[in-house]
């Protein structure tokens, strides 16, 4: 930590950790921000962003470290404790009860109400109705009424988390015009967003934060774009090596997406994936990938375009009609793709009885396909009567074991090796690799960019609902041009 | 751009727990405890402990037995039938009623009543996403209504039920050792059994009820699930029913009321999770026994009927409990 100044720091946060069961969350960050001062905290997925501002704004407690405000110790047990310390907070999720009228939820939080209109006016809502229901409003509009909400309370430290996410231009620019008051008026903000631009803007410094702990403190001027890029990857990004080899593609495209639409998460995704490839993903969290992969799944609707597989239109009404057609998931979450109660066996066989005619029996063959599965990904079956009970890695493996028993065309995996060890994250790829070579098509979304060059024949970038690039030979690719890319900009840094 | 590298602890065990070894040995314990409750309910009346004794408790058991059968089906889809006494008496309402064109249409009709108001608990619940709580006790409403109605209507008349149902509820063969209605039981047991271990639906059951998310990417559509259990559940309720009824010999509007709760609470005795994907018949068979051997002491103690049901709510109760802190433990 640097301190750039020899007043008193406004928020001077030390050595902050918290655990969450077995993974580690935040190991040991410190966060320093200065009065008058609009402070980015940058990181790459998983680095502990929004664990550090829950620990701020007392939605969680630290299991370690401490907090001052103006050099005076502060406990944070809870919400009430951040704000009466003058910190105020707008949460990525608006906190606004959906089923009440704005005009209710403020009551609750006790908010002087002419003051929120004049922030409102501010932000150009000038004539927002207080009885509207929360749920009937656009959540640009929330977002909003949650700033002004928070800027009511007067805070000496206002938290942004990503808030321009989710707002068009020209009202990001009117929040800039708020943050920019705010820092004349002597008081601070601790702005978090993921694009870089917008931070080279506004911010007068950042913290870098990188696998929990704070790496680096500097002016994001300083160096631009190209030393926050390198801040968030490390110095050891260019060192592993590519554990793939792989040119079975082929020309016949089983997978095709055509200008697939759905809400305003996915906004025109079009691609054809062949056989024996390996298709990458490469997005920043929350840039609509997830409804992508709801939608190639068959788990959920497009709202428009359609899904050609072999070349036939595809209309899933459930996953089951993406399943008889090959095309299988392995989910995000492990949790939505364990039974956690059964055995192994049972999990690894659980597809081959997701249709009526197989109901009266159990398949015959079911013994040699599920222990083909188990050999194959060498899964450790010693907690075998409940797969809950298996480390996190060998559930993974079920997961990806159920669709090698049952059979498949196309694997749509969504961030497989996510809290993964890295044995187990080498043998999924390996595996990939070979399910590739014998002539399956796979999709991949890896949260952890490194890897994708590493895995991945082809790749494509996604930003904001939409292809924004493709890199025909991922080998090619380097982490921070893929981060770059990832952050919606324009052209390859190194 | 890595995560944090997590470290998995071994989950820490307790293998001393009460709690802990039921779960892991349920059958043991079950038959150690119905072993246990026949020996003293044979001290307090010497004469139990013969053929004549065990077979009444039997009897006692059977319809309750089968109606659990139903229970422990839908639980382990994570669901459950508060209309299972309803359409056992409905079922038997029927087979009173229809006598008198010879016991296969009786029963058959019987059985109708039962697989009507399962498949319509089961499109309520597997298409429509109503709570199984509300769906059937809303359907246990209905049934009711329609019954009071019709029992002074085209239902008007006998309720005497016919001799060959009489004879499979409640007489017995071989020197009147073994009842009929035990016989009927072990084949619905041997099916049910079979069916939960050893087909494809089965596996569907528990994979419903274990995690209706992961069955649904797995490519289960759960509304059939569901439909195909709640039918199932409708048609053991009234097999349950028309048991009862040829035990008693005839038939009321509250001919199986007093079978609901210990319906309920055989299969959770039996170790069938109402949270759902656990669960197995042989040990609601275990529980339905207990509390028929329970009941056997209760009239022999006198108690009486309300002592029973509230004993039988309070077994419910400590189990659930004794469930939650063993789930909450692991």
């Amino acid at each position: 930590m640097t301190t750039m100044t020899t007043t008193k720091p406004l928020l001077a946060a030390e050595n902050l950790a918290k655990r969450y069961g077995a993974v580690i969350a935040l190991e040991s960050a410190s966060l320093t921000v200065q009065p008058g001062e609009i402070h980015a905290l940058l990181g790459a997925n998983g680095a502990g962003k929004s664990t550090l501002v829950k620990i701020l704004s007392g939605v969680i407690s630290a299991d370690n470290g401490s907090v001052a405000v103006d050099g005076t110790p502060i406990r944070l047990r809870n919400p009430d404790d951040s704000m009466s310390a003058g910190l105020a907070t707008v949460f990525q999720d608006p906190a606004l009860i959906p089923d009440l009228t704005i005009e209710q939820n403020f009551r609750m939080t006790g908010v002087d109400r002419t003051i929120v209109q004049e922030w409102l006016v501010k932000l150009d809502i000038p004539e927002l109705d207080f009885d509207s229901i929360v749920r009937d409003l656009p959540l640009p509009l929330l977002r909003l009424v949650d700033l002004a909400r928070a800027l009511a309370h007067d805070p000496r430290l206002l938290m942004l988390d990503e808030i321009t996410a989710a707002l068009s231009a020209d009202q990001a620019e009117l929040v800039f015009g708020v943050m920019r008051e705010w820092k004349e008026r002597g008081r601070s903000v601790l702005f978090i967003s993921h694009r870089l631009t917008e931070v080279l803007h506004i911010c007068d410094q950042a913290t870098i934060l990188r696998n929990g702990h704070d790496v680096e403190s500097l002016a994001p001027g300083e160096g631009g774009e190209a030393r926050l890029v390198s801040a968030m990857l490390g110095e050891d990004h260019h060192e592993s090596s590519a554990v793939r080899e792989g040119t079975n593609t082929g020309d016949h495209v089983v997978l095709e997406a055509r200008d697939l639409h759905r809400l305003d998460k996915v906004n025109g995704v079009s691609f054809e994936l062949r056989a024996g490839e390996i298709l990458g993903i490469a997005a920043l969290e929350g840039q609509g990938q997830d409804q992508l992969f709801q939608i190639l799944s068959g788990d959920r609707r497009p709202s428009g375009g359609e899904i050609l597989v072999n070349g036939e239109p595809l209309v899933a009404h459930s996953p089951y009609d993406a399943i008889r057609e090959g095309v299988v998931l392995v989910p995000a979450d492990r949790l939505h793709a364990l039974l956690p109660q059964r055995s192994v066996r049972e999990n690894l066989a659980t597809p081959l009885y997701n249709r009526l005619s197989r109901w009266f029996r159990l398949e015959s063959d079911e013994k040699e396909r599920v222990d083909g599965a188990i050999d194959r990904l060498d899964i450790d079956i010693r907690a075998a009567s409940q797969v809950r009970q298996l480390s996190g890695g060998n559930q993974q493996k079920v997961t990806i074991g159920r669709w090698l028993a049952a059979g498949f065309r196309t694997l749509l995996c969504f961030d497989p090796t996510r809290g993964i060890d890295i044995q187990t994250k080498a043998q999924i790829y390996q595996l990939l690799r070979e399910l590739a070579d014998e002539g399956a098509a796979v999709l991949l979304y890896s949260s952890e960019l490194r890897e994708i060059p590493l895995v991945c024949d082809r790749t494509l970038v996604m930003y904001n609902g939409q292809v924004v690039d493709e890199i025909a030979d991922a080998r090619t690719a380097t982490e921070s041009s893929l981060l770059t890319a990832a952050h919606g900009l324009e052209g390859v840094s190194t | 751009m890595t995560t944090t590298s997590p470290t998995v602890s071994p989950p820490s065990t307790r293998g001393a727990d009460i709690g802990a070894f039921f779960a892991r040995h349920p059958l043991i314990v079950l038959s150690t405890v119905l072993v246990i409750l026949i020996l003293v309910t044979g001290a307090i009346e010497p004469n139990y402990l013969s053929v004549s004794g065990l077979r009444g408790t039997a009897l006692i058991a059977v319809p309750v037995g089968i109606i659990a059968a139903s229970q422990t089906v839908l639980m382990i889809t994570g669901g459950i039938d508060l209309s299972a006494s309803m359409i056992a008496t409905a079922a038997a309402y029927i087979t009173a009623a229809q006598a008198e064109n010879g016991a296969f249409v009786a029963i058959g009709l019987g059985i109708l009543v039962g697989i009507g108001a399962g498949a319509a608990n089961g499109i309520g619940v597997g298409v429509f996403r109503v709570n199984p709580l509300i769906m059937t006790i809303a359907m246990s409403g209905i049934i009711f209504g329609l019954f009071s109605s019709w029992a002074q209507g085209w239902l008007a008349g006998s309720t005497v039920v016919g001799e060959f149902v009489r004879t499979i509820g409640g007489k017995s063969f071989l020197d009147g050792n073994i009842p009929y209605a035990v016989v009927i039981w072990a084949v619905l047991t041997a099916m049910i059994v079979g069916m939960l271990r050893y087909t494809g639906f089965g596996r569907m059951l528990y994979a419903q009820g274990d995690n209706a998310v992961a069955a649904r990417l797995a490519g289960t559509r759960s509304w059939q699930v569901l439909l195909i259990a709640y039918i199932l559940a409708g048609v053991l309720s009234a097999i349950g029913g028309i048991l009862l009824a040829g035990r008693l010999g005839a038939v009321d509007l509250r001919l199986a009321d007093g079978l609901l709760l210990p319906s309920v609470a055989a299969a959770v005795i039996g170790g069938t999770s109402i949270f759902g994907g656990v669960g197995s018949y042989s040990g609601t068979i275990f529980g339905a026994l207990i509390l028929g051997v329970l009941s056997s002491m209760l009239t022999f103690l006198d108690a009486g009927q309300a002592a029973q049901q509230i004993l039988f709510g309070s077994i419910v109760l400590g189990l659930a409990w004794l469930y939650s802190s063993i789930t909450r433990r692991t």
